[in-house]
C-alpha cells in the first residue's frame, strides 16, 4: 500500500514537473521570437496630414477632452492673406475679427496685422478643440498650411488610440518616439 | 539607426511631397519688414526614461506583493499595495500601458512585420506571468490597477450559483481568443477598446464606457471582481501559469486542522475543501473516465477550428478596411449611396475600388488562416476543463485553487491557527 502510494506520488511529481517545463516554454519562446522585433524606444500616435480628410472625429473621439489632436500652422506655407479661408467663414460680407465671421467655433485663431497686406494667423492651443474646420477651410480655399497634429504633451499615448480606430481615412498611425511629428513644411527662411 | 532609416526616408519623402505639392494658391509673401516666421510648436512627450521607471515600479510592486502575500501574510498590507497600484498605474499613469493590454502588442508583433514591440510592452507582458509561475497570481493581488479598483470596492460578497459561475468563467477564454485574433490580423485592440476602468482612471471617456465601468463597480460590490472573474483575458494566462506555481499563498500559516472555518470565506469561490471524508471511487473507473474525456480533446479542437473557420468572414467585419469595402460594394450593387465618413473619405482620397477590394480579400484571407487557431485553442481549453473535472484529487487540507485564487488574503483571518513567530521572524 505504501509502495503504491509512493509510486502514485512520484508519478504526480513527474507530471507536475513536466507541466511546469511545458508551461514555462512560452515565457522563453516569446521573447526569443520577438528578440529581433523589440525596440527600446516606444511609439506614439501621429496624424499624417497628407491623409487627413478633416472629418472632425479628432474633436469627438480622443479620450482627452479637449482633444490632444490640435491644429498647427506651417507658417512657411501660408499666404498670410487678408481673406483667410481658415479664419473667415465662407461668404462673409466684410473681413473682420467679429466672432460671427470666424470659422473657428471657439475663436482659437488669432489674427494679427504684420504689414500691408499680410496678416499672421496663430492657433491658440489652449482654446483649440481639434474640430478641424479651419483645416478644411484652409485646404479648400487657401494654401493648406493649417493641419492637424497630435500634441504629445496632452496625449496620454493610449495603447490603442481611439481616434485612430475611427479615423475614416486611416491617417493616424504609430510612429517611433523620435519622430513624433509629421511636419508639413520644413523649409526655413 | 538602421531601424529608423525607413522613417527618415518617410519624413524626407513627406517633406518633398510638401514642397512639391503644396497648394500654393496664394504666393508666399515677400516681407519688407524684418518679419521672422514663428516656430512650430511641437511639444515633446514625457521623457522616455519614464517608461523604465514604470517597469521598475512594476517589478518592485510585484516583489513587495509577493512578500506580503506569501511571507508576511498581511491582508492589510495587500490592501495598501492595491491603493498604491491604483494610484500609480491607474490614476497617475492613467492606465496605459498595462499588462492586460500588452497581450495584444505581443500578438501584433508576432504576426505583423511592420510593428516592432516596445521593450516595456514585452516586459509588462512577461514579468507578471513569470511571477505567476513562481508565486501564483500576486499580480492580481496588489499590482494590477483594474484588479485593485475592484478589490477596494468589493464590500458585500455574495455567492453566485455554481453553474452561473462556470458558464461566465468561460467568457474570458473567448475574449482572449478574439483579442489575440483581432490584434494578430492588425484589426483592432479589443481589450483596450472595452477596458471598463480606464475611463474612470482618466476621468474622461465616452460616457457609455463610464457607465459600463460604474455599473461593473456597482455589481462588484456584491459579485466581487466581476471583470477579473468573467472578462479579464490576461487572467486566463495568469490562471494557467499560476496552476503550476512553485510556491503559492496558503490559507493557514501552519498545518490545516480541517476546522472548516475558512470554508465560506473566499468571495471568489477559490477554496478547495479537503475531501478525506468522501468515499473514493475505484481507481479503475476514474482512470477509464479520464481516458475517455482525454480523447474528447482533439474532437473539441477540431470542432472549434471548424466553427471558427466558418466564422472568419463574419469576424473580419471588425476590420475597418473590410467594412469600408463592404459598404462600397453594397453601394455599387444597390445604388444606395454610401454616406459614412469612411466612405466619403475614400471617395475623396481617390483610391481605386479594385485596390480596396484586393486589400479586403487579403485581410479576409488572413482571418481564414488565423481564426481556426482561435477555435482550436477554445476547443482544447474546453477539453482540458472537462478532463480536470473528471480528476478527483484527494486533499487532506483546505487550500486555495491556484488557478482562481487572486492571493487577496481575505481568508487569512478566518484560520484560527496563528503562528506567532512567523510574523516576528
Ligand atoms: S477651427 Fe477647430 S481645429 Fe481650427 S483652431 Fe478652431 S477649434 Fe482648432
Ligand atoms: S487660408 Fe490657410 S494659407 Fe491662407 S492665410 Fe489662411 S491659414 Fe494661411
Ligand atoms: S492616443 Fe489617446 S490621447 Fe492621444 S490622441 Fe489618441 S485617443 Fe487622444
Ligand atoms: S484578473 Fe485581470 S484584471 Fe483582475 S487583477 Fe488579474 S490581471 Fe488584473
Ligand atoms: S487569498 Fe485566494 S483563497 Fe483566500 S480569499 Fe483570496 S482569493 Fe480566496
Amino acid at each position: 500500500m505504501a509502495e503504491e502510494k509512493n509510486k502514485y506520488q512520484s508519478r504526480r511529481d513527474f507530471v507536475s514537473k513536466a507541466g511546469k517545463l511545458i508551461i514555462a516554454a512560452p515565457l522563453i519562446i516569446i521573447p526569443v521570437a520577438l528578440a529581433k522585433k523589440t525596440e527600446t524606444t516606444g511609439y506614439v500616435w501621429q496624424i499624417d496630414p497628407f491623409k487627413c480628410t478633416t472629418c472632425g472625429n479628432c474633436k469627438t473621439n480622443c479620450v482627452m477632452t479637449p482633444s490632444a489632436s490640435k491644429c498647427v500652422h506651417a507658417y512657411q506655407m501660408c499666404g498670410y492673406c487678408d481673406l483667410c479661408g481658415g479664419y473667415q467663414r465662407q461668404g462673409v460680407k466684410n473681413i473682420s475679427t467679429a466672432a460671427e465671421n470666424q470659422l473657428c467655433p471657439v475663436g482659437a485663431i488669432d489674427r494679427e496685422f504684420v504689414e500691408e497686406p499680410y496678416f499672421q494667423y496663430t492657433i491658440n492651443e489652449d482654446l483649440c478643440d481639434g474640430c478641424a474646420k479651419c483645416v478644411k477651410g484652409c485646404g479648400d480655399f487657401g494654401n493648406g498650411s493649417l493641419y492637424m497634429q497630435i500634441k504629445h504633451d496632452i496625449c496620454v499615448n493610449c495603447n490603442d488610440c481611439s481616434i485612430a480606430r475611427t479615423c475614416p481615412s486611416n491617417a493616424i498611425s504609430r510612429v517611433p518616439e523620435g519622430f513624433s511629428y509629421i511636419e508639413k513644411d520644413k523649409r526655413k527662411k | 539607426m538602421k531601424k529608423a532609416l525607413p522613417y527618415i526616408i518617410l519624413v524626407l519623402l513627406l517633406c518633398w511631397h510638401a514642397v512639391m505639392f503644396a497648394q500654393d494658391r496664394f504666393p508666399r509673401p515677400e516681407f519688407e519688414t524684418d518679419y521672422v516666421y514663428p516656430e512650430h510648436q511641437m511639444p515633446t512627450q514625457r521623457a522616455p526614461f519614464w517608461q523604465y521607471i514604470d517597469l521598475a515600479v512594476l517589478i518592485g510592486a510585484l516583489i513587495v506583493t509577493t512578500w506580503l502575500a506569501l511571507k508576511k501574510r498581511s491582508r492589510q498590507g495587500l490592501l495598501w499595495m492595491s491603493v498604491f497600484s491604483l494610484a500609480y498605474f491607474g490614476f497617475y499613469r492613467q492606465g496605459c500601458i498595462c499588462s492586460v493590454g500588452s497581450v495584444q502588442n505581443v500578438s501584433l508583433a508576432l504576426f505583423n512585420d511592420g510593428y516592432t514591440i516596445p521593450l516595456t510592452a514585452l516586459l509588462f507582458f512577461i514579468i507578471p506571468l513569470v511571477f505567476a509561475l513562481l508565486f501564483g497570481r500576486v499580480f492580481c493581488a496588489g499590482v494590477c490597477p483594474l484588479g485593485a479598483i475592484q478589490e477596494l470596492t468589493g464590500f458585500a460578497p455574495v455567492k453566485l450559483p455554481k453553474t452561473v459561475d462556470v458558464v461566465l468563467a468561460s467568457v474570458p477564454f473567448v475574449y482572449l481568443a478574439l483579442a489575440v485574433l483581432f490584434s494578430a490580423t492588425n484589426s483592432t485592440f479589443l481589450i483596450c477598446r472595452y477596458d471598463p476602468f480606464v475611463g474612470i482612471f482618466r476621468l474622461d471617456a465616452p460616457y457609455t464606457m463610464i457607465i459600463f465601468g460604474v455599473l461593473l463597480l456597482l455589481a462588484g460590490i456584491f459579485v466581487n471582481r466581476p471583470y477579473c472573474r468573467y472578462l479579464c483575458p490576461y487572467g486566463v494566462l495568469l490562471n494557467i501559469f499560476s496552476r503550476f506555481a512553485g510556491k503559492h499563498l496558503t490559507i493557514t500559516p501552519a498545518e490545516c486542522t480541517n476546522c472548516r472555518l475558512c470554508e465560506a470565506s473566499c468571495p471568489y469561490d477559490a477554496i478547495l475543501p479537503s475531501n478525506t471524508e468522501q468515499v473514493s471511487e475505484a481507481p479503475e473507473r476514474s482512470r477509464k473516465r479520464f481516458i475517455l474525456y482525454f480523447l474528447f480533446i482533439p474532437l473539441f479542437a477540431i470542432a472549434g477550428g471548424y466553427l471558427f473557420k466558418n466564422l472568419a468572414p463574419a469576424l473580419s467585419g471588425v476590420n475597418s478596411t473590410v467594412r469600408l469595402a463592404r459598404e462600397i460594394r453594397f453601394e455599387k450593387e444597390s445604388g444606395i449611396e454610401a454616406v459614412t465618413k469612411s466612405a466619403l473619405a475614400f471617395k475623396e482620397a481617390g483610391q481605386t475600388e479594385a485596390d480596396l477590394f484586393a486589400q479586403e480579400e487579403f485581410i479576409i484571407n488572413r482571418f481564414r488562416k488565423a481564426s481556426p487557431w482561435a477555435g482550436i485553442f477554445l476547443g482544447i481549453a474546453l477539453g482540458i476543463g472537462m478532463v480536470s473535472l473528471s480528476i478527483r484529487r484527494r486533499r487532506t487540507e483546505y487550500k486555495p485553487d491556484q488557478g482562481k485564487c487572486y492571493s487577496c488574503g481575505k481568508c487569512f483571518k478566518y484560520c484560527p491557527i496563528k503562528v506567532k513567530s512567523s510574523n516576528e521572524v
